[in-house]
C-alpha cells in the first residue's frame, strides 16, 4: 500500500490544532500525521504531540513557505509516497482529503490543488481579495493554459516526484502559490484542482494584512516575471 | 580659474594621503586580526589604493571628469564615492539572501534532527 503523510503546518494554533488533527483522524486513520510547528510561542507542539502527531519544530518563526517545505524534506526522507497538506487553523475541511488524494494515487494528475471557488459553497474572501484573486487567476490561467481558480490555495495534494522537486532551491518560500503553480507547470507537472470546501479562518488572523498584500503582489508580479525568464528545467 | 582645476591644494593632498593612508592599514590589520574576512576587504583596499593614486596623479581624476562630463573633479569624487556604497550594499544583499536561505535550510534540518532524535528515544524506551 502506498504511504501518504499528511502535513500540517501550524504556528500558535494551540486551541485548534488538536480539533484538526482529531478531524483528520477521523476522515484518514491510516495516514501519518506531521504538524510542522513554525516557531510557535504556544502549546501548538505539545498538543499536537498528545494527539499522536508526529511533531517537527522549527527553533524560530520562519514563516509558512518554510514550514511546509520542512513537511516535505521530512516525506521525502521517510520515502512517502504521497503528500496531502492542509492548514492548521481550521479553514481547510478535512473531509475532503479523499477527494484531492484520489487524482493523484490514480496518476489523473502531479499535483492537486484544493479550490474553494468549484462548486462546493465556501465563505467569501474581501472584496479587495477577490480582485487580487481573479488577477493572479486570470494571469495564471493564460500561463499555464489549465483552468486555476484558487490560487493561493494552501490545501494540497502531490505525489513523490513533486514532493523531490518541491524540496530544492526552486521552491519559493515566502508566497508558495501563484509563482509556485507557474514553477511546477513549467517543469512539466500536470495541475489539477478539485473542489473543496473553506471556512473562514476563526481568528481573522491571516498573511495579507497591513502593507503585506501590496509587497504580495508586488513579489508575485516579479517571480512570475522572473520565473518567465528562467530556462524551463524540466528534473529528471 | 584653470589652474585650480588642475592642481590640488596641499591641505587637500595631505588629508586624502591620510584618509587613504589609514583605511589601508586599519582594513589590512582588521583582515590580520580575522575581525574583517578578506572577501569584504577587497572593495575597500581597491577605493584607498585609488585614493592614493589620484593624490599624484590629479590629472587623471580631471581627465576623468571631463570623460564622464561632471564639472568638477569633486564632483566626480562623490558619484564615485556613491556608486562604490552602493556596490557595497548590493555585496551584502547578496550575501544576506545567501545567508537567509542557509539559516533557512539550517532551520529545517534542525527541526527534523530533534524529531528524529525524539522518535529514537521513544523507541529506545519502547524495547
Amino acid at each position: 500500500m502506498a504511504s501518504i503523510l499528511i502535513i500540517i503546518p501550524a504556528f500558535n494554533e494551540a486551541a485548534r490544532i488538536a480539533e484538526v488533527i482529531q478531524r483528520v483522524r477521523e476522515v484518514a486513520p491510516d495516514y501519518d500525521i506531521l504538524v510542522v510547528n513554525d516557531g510557535s510561542r504556544d502549546d501548538t507542539a505539545k498538543t499536537a504531540r498528545t494527539c499522536g502527531a508526529k511533531v517537527a519544530s522549527h527553533p524560530f518563526n520562519l514563516g509558512y513557505g518554510v514550514a511546509i517545505q520542512t513537511g516535505y524534506k521530512y516525506a521525502l526522507a521517510k520515502g512517502y509516497d504521497y503528500v496531502v497538506q492542509i492548514d492548521g487553523d481550521g479553514q481547510h475541511d478535512p473531509a475532503f482529503i479523499p477527494d484531492l488524494l484520489a487524482p493523484v494515487i490514480e496518476e489523473q494528475t502531479d499535483f492537486v490543488l484544493g479550490s474553494r471557488f468549484l462548486g462546493t459553497e465556501s465563505y467569501e474572501p474581501s472584496l479587495a481579495r477577490r480582485i487580487g484573486m481573479t488577477f493572479f487567476r486570470k494571469l495564471l490561467s493564460i500561463l499555464t493554459r489549465t483552468r486555476i481558480t484558487d490560487s493561493t490555495s494552501g490545501y494540497q495534494a502531490f505525489n513523490r516526484q513533486v514532493i523531490r522537486y518541491f524540496t530544492t532551491e526552486v521552491f519559493p518560500c515566502d508566497y508558495p502559490d501563484a509563482d509556485m503553480l507557474l514553477t511546477l507547470h513549467r517543469a512539466g507537472f500536470r495541475i489539477l484542482e478539485v473542489p473543496v470546501r473553506m471556512h473562514a479562518s476563526a481568528t481573522g488572523k491571516s498573511m495579507h494584512t497591513g502593507l503585506k498584500p501590496f509587497y504580495y503582489m508586488f513579489k508575485m508580479l516579479l517571480s512570475i516575471f522572473v520565473t518567465l525568464l528562467r530556462k524551463k528545467d524540466v528534473p529528471s | 580659474m584653470e589652474d585650480f582645476l588642475y592642481t590640488m591644494p596641499l591641505q587637500q593632498q595631505i588629508f586624502a594621503l591620510i584618509v587613504s593612508v589609514m583605511v589601508f592599514i586599519i582594513v589590512v590589520d582588521m583582515v590580520r586580526r580575522r575581525k574583517l574576512r578578506e572577501e569584504y576587504s577587497v572593495l575597500w583596499l581597491v577605493t584607498s589604493v585609488v585614493m592614493f593614486v589620484l593624490v599624484f596623479r590629479y590629472e587623471w581624476l580631471v581627465a576623468l571628469t571631463a570623460a564622464i562630463g561632471a564639472g568638477l573633479p569633486t564632483t566626480t569624487l562623490f558619484l564615485f564615492s556613491i556608486i562604490f556604497l552602493m556596490l557595497l550594499s548590493v555585496q551584502f544583499c547578496i550575501k544576506i539572501s545567501k545567508l537567509t536561505d542557509q539559516v533557512k535550510n539550517l532551520s529545517q534540518e534542525n527541526a527534523l534532527m530533534k524529531l528524529e532524535i525524539e522518535n529514537l528515544a521513544l523507541k529506545g524506551r519502547d524495547s
